[in-house]
């Protein structure tokens, strides 16, 4: 895994100086050809997650800005119309994230999307408090987020 | 070409941080302006250096602007998180429109330890109540 990303950058900077131009889209495309490279060389490896997972890294930085995108329109129709739609709350949220690290970027990620605001986190690591601006039903938003964000991050990380 | 895509991401960023500070004058209680300022305010800067790097043929302002977008996203949900918690524990009010409020009592009082589960050993209860005001004075 993290031999096949050290192989990966190599590989990269291999062709950042042959080509002889720094700049980040030629980097990008000599991640790609090192990419493609080193799959077909593993392809009768048994260990495969690498080449799963960077897809899925892909996959989810897109859907994260999608997901900030849309927030930050609604929350800025509700700002700038003079009627306010929002129910804002604070709402108990179980974590299935466990280590520092996935609670981190997890919490992150919450906070980052424009409406959900992150109070505090308990002294046990098993819960977050968040304060949520369009609140319908509590146990919707938790299932949501439970289904979407949480579990394609978590499907990044283990 | 890359002209359009400059024009639109700096609209879009610059109206991003109108908006935010638009909303701090709007938004009717503490916790509803910390979470309208903070992100559509990354949102800006980073689209906003997103159309540095882009305009500037330059190694260096690429790796700056990276590093810029790096830390701000990295930081900015702490210091959010940190001044909500703040304003929880001096007792800011909620808005009266609040519908629920899951973290009232869960703190124990003495140390500020945070419980995951209520405790059942409380004998008084009305310390626990939720601090939503009950007009729009008590927030602005």
């Amino acid at each position: 895994m993290i031999k096949n990303f050290l192989m990966n950058l190599l590989l990269s900077a291999i062709w950042v100086a042959l080509t002889g131009s720094l700049y980040y889209t030629n980097f990008l495309f000599g991640f790609m050809i090192g990419f493609f490279i080193l799959w077909i060389m593993n392809r009768n490896e048994t260990d495969h997650r690498y080449f799963y997972r960077v897809p899925k890294i892909i996959g989810f930085i897109f859907y994260f800005l999608y997901e900030v995108v849309k927030a930050n329109i609604q929350v800025a129709f509700d700002v700038i119309t003079p009627k306010y739609f929002f129910k804002p709350g604070i709402v108990k949220y179980p974590m299935s994230a466990r280590t520092d690290f996935e609670i981190n970027l997890l919490t992150t990620m919450i906070s980052l999307t424009p409406g959900t605001l992150i109070v505090d986190i308990s002294d046990d690591k098993k819960t977050i408090y968040i304060h949520v601006m369009y609140l319908t039903d509590p146990e919707t938003f938790v299932r949501q987020t439970q289904t979407g964000l949480e579990r394609r991050l978590l499907a990044i990380l283990r | 070409m890359i002209e359009i895509v400059l024009a639109i991401l700096s609209t879009v960023g610059a109206l991003s941080i109108l908006f935010a500070s638009i909303g701090i004058l709007r938004m009717p209680d503490f916790y509803l302006r910390l979470s309208v300022t903070v992100k559509a305010s990354t949102l800006g800067v980073g689209l906003l250096l997103i159309c540095a790097a882009v305009m500037f043929p330059d190694v260096s302002v690429t790796t700056k602007a990276i590093a810029i977008i790096f830390f701000l996203i990295i930081t900015a949900p702490i210091g959010a998180h940190m001044i909500g918690r703040a304003a929880y524990f001096t007792g800011t009010p909620l808005w009266k429109g609040t519908i629920i409020d899951e973290l009232a009592g869960m703190y124990n009082d003495e140390t500020h330890e945070l419980e995951s589960e209520e405790s059942d050993t409380d004998d008084d209860r009305e310390d626990d109540a939720p601090n939503i005001a009950k007009t729009d004075e008590e927030t602005e």
